[in-house]
């Protein structure tokens, strides 16, 4: 039987599942609801310092190729989390943080907060599509990224992975401008902003009009943004973007991810998702001849 | 996913139940069963969770005024104004037991009105404990009556007991007869009933609510304790709903934060 066990920035996970940011992670118990079945870890929703009500609905729209959401980070602000974080990790979950702020020192004060709570790492959100003055902007500026990075390399002990936005010409150079910033790993990839028109009313479904798009449409994207990272820079890094099952995964670790996020994919086949891309993941590497996760990873690069 | 998408339908029937109170008809393609809700699209407005009052086409929900969304509704709604609706979520109400008890508080009516005829459909007896403010807020109560009797409560008097439906509700459960209880209403109503059925020791099935953003759970907005109202309910059973820390207690506010509900 393959060993399914993921090493990834200096963190030892159980598999290399994880659920991302952004799905049943506003609540302790939902975090370990996840974990209990069976993810490596759970990644919070990407809280910021204060409490956040989010956009109006529609927030999200379901589509035949996947998920279009604008919730607009709502979040109950870092200091209320600390009981949510402290509630999956009493239970036995592996917690990463996920965090955002308007800048550096905002990222660097939430994230230091957060770490204090006893996550493994935290993943920073540089990368939200659909919440005003948060995220865009700094998506498209390297040196905002790097700049960001820096200052929470300083202010926590634990792995930083920066989260990268697709919706830029080049990935790979904000990779590089978060290893500059410190970085432990990145995070790839974002949703890519979309939209969604109802032509009988003619106007956008989404309250915000844009979203971003995550599900199997955009696994295509991923792939291609794993492979061009890891291709210009040597950095650890999380696959995510339309993963629904085991074969999906090592997709991802050939491209070149350590280790990979998981969403959407639950809509489909609900929180057994991990368990289930797990035993699909180790039937195929019996299959093809793989003991462990680590000889996957950048498999597809000649 | 292709199943649930939105579907943009005009209103067939808007019919007045009382001044703050409509009941929105509508074609779609959908097969909601007893309990189950929709997402309701009210364009440039909001989108927000209802019960199906009416389960077959022309299928209907059921709203009072409360806030934005549902004002903004009621102010557009007419013959032909087009909303969106996706759906359906949720879980159901159990049809089953030799004699139910249906336990309604206001416009919670909406939620079980569909189980308490499907209960009489098939054929099981079915008697309805329903309080409202006043008489005009008794909604349903002539399809309630088709159904089985009915125990009417009113906080004025101005029909019924003049008191509270729970303790109509006890007064029933104490005979002895019931073998099942289904609640929709306010919280801390259902709190009550789900209390004295689980005492009793009577199958108890609550139709709870919890703010909502996707409906389809994901987003980790309508929690009770580590359920999601959106997908493991709205209905719950007495029994977990007995070991709940939330149920009657906590709610979750717009941006996640614990409240009192």
């Amino acid at each position: 039987m393959a060993d399914l066990g993921a090493e990834v920035a200096g963190l030892r996970l159980r598999n290399p599942t994880m659920l991302a940011s952004g799905f049943l992670d506003e609540t302790g118990g939902s975090m370990l609801r996840v974990y209990s079945a069976g993810a490596g870890a759970v990644v919070t929703k990407s809280i910021g310092p204060e409490p956040r009500a989010g956009n109006l609905n529609p927030t999200v729209v379901e589509l035949d190729v996947g998920l279009l959401n604008a919730v607009g980070l709502p979040n109950p602000g870092i200091v209320e989390y600390e009981h949510e974080v402290r509630h999956a990790r009493e239970g036995g979950a592996a917690v990463i943080g996920s965090v955002y702020g308007k800048d550096a020192e905002e990222f660097a004060a939430v994230a230091g907060r957060m770490a204090s709570y006893g996550v493994l790492a935290v993943e920073l959100n540089l990368s939200c599509p659909h919440a005003k003055g948060l995220g865009t902007e700094v998506a498209q500026d390297p040196e905002a990224v790097e700049e960001i990075t820096r200052a929470v390399k300083r202010s926590v002990r634990v792995p930083v992975f920066s989260k990268l936005s697709p919706n830029v010409a080049d990935i790979a150079s904000f990779a590089d401008a978060a290893k500059r910033g410190g970085a432990d790993g990145v995070t790839a990839i974002n949703t890519v902003k979309s939209m969604a028109i109802s032509a009988d009313l003619k106007m956008p479904i989404l309250k915000n009009r844009y979203g971003g798009l995550s599900g199997p449409a955009i696994k295509p994207v991923g792939l291609r943004c794993v492979y061009e990272i890891r291709e210009a820079v040597d950095l650890p890094i999380l696959g995510v973007g339309g993963i629904e099952n085991g074969r999906d995964a090592i997709e991802y670790l050939m491209a070149g991810a350590s280790a990979v996020q998981i969403g959407t994919a639950i809509l489909r086949r609900g929180i057994d998702v991990f368990s289930h891309v797990c035993r699909e993941m180790s039937d195929w590497m019996d299959a093809n001849g793989y003991a462990r996760v680590a000889d996957l990873v950048g498999a597809a690069h000649g | 996913m292709g199943s649930r998408l939105t579907q943009i339908v005009p209103l067939e029937d808007v019919v007045v139940e009382d001044p703050k109170t409509k009941t929105y008809r509508f074609r779609a393609d959908m097969h909601p069963r007893p309990g189950q809700f929709l997402m309701l699209w009210i364009p440039r407005a909001d989108e927000v969770p209802m019960a199906y009052s009416y389960l077959e086409n022309p299928m209907g929900v059921t709203v009072r005024e409360y806030g934005d969304a549902t004002r903004a509704l009621a102010a557009e709604s007419k013959r032909g104004y087009r909303v969106g609706v996706r759906g359906p979520f949720g879980n159901s109400f159990a049809v089953e037991g030799r004699r139910a008890l249906a336990v309604a508080g206001g416009v919670g009516i909406a939620s079980v009105i569909a189980a308490i005829q499907a209960y009489a459909d098939a054929g099981i007896a079915i008697e309805t404990a329903f309080g409202a403010r006043t008489k005009q807020e008794l909604t349903f109560l002539d399809r309630a009556k088709a159904c089985g009797p009915v125990h009417v409560a009113t906080d004025d008097g101005s029909a019924g007991y003049r008191g509270l439906v729970t303790d109509v509700a006890a007064k029933l459960l104490h005979d002895g007869t019931f073998d099942m209880v289904l609640t929709c209403g306010p919280e801390v109503m259902m709190k009550k009933v789900v209390d004295t059925a689980n005492a009793a020791g009577v199958h108890v099935q609550a139709s709870l609510e919890r703010y909502m953003k996707c409906g389809i759970g994901i987003c980790d907005a309508c929690v009770l304790d580590d359920r999601l109202v959106c997908t493991d309910g709205p209905i719950f059973w007495g029994d977990e709903l007995a070991k709940s820390h939330d149920f009657g207690r906590w709610r979750r506010d717009i941006s996640g934060r614990r409240v009192k509900a």
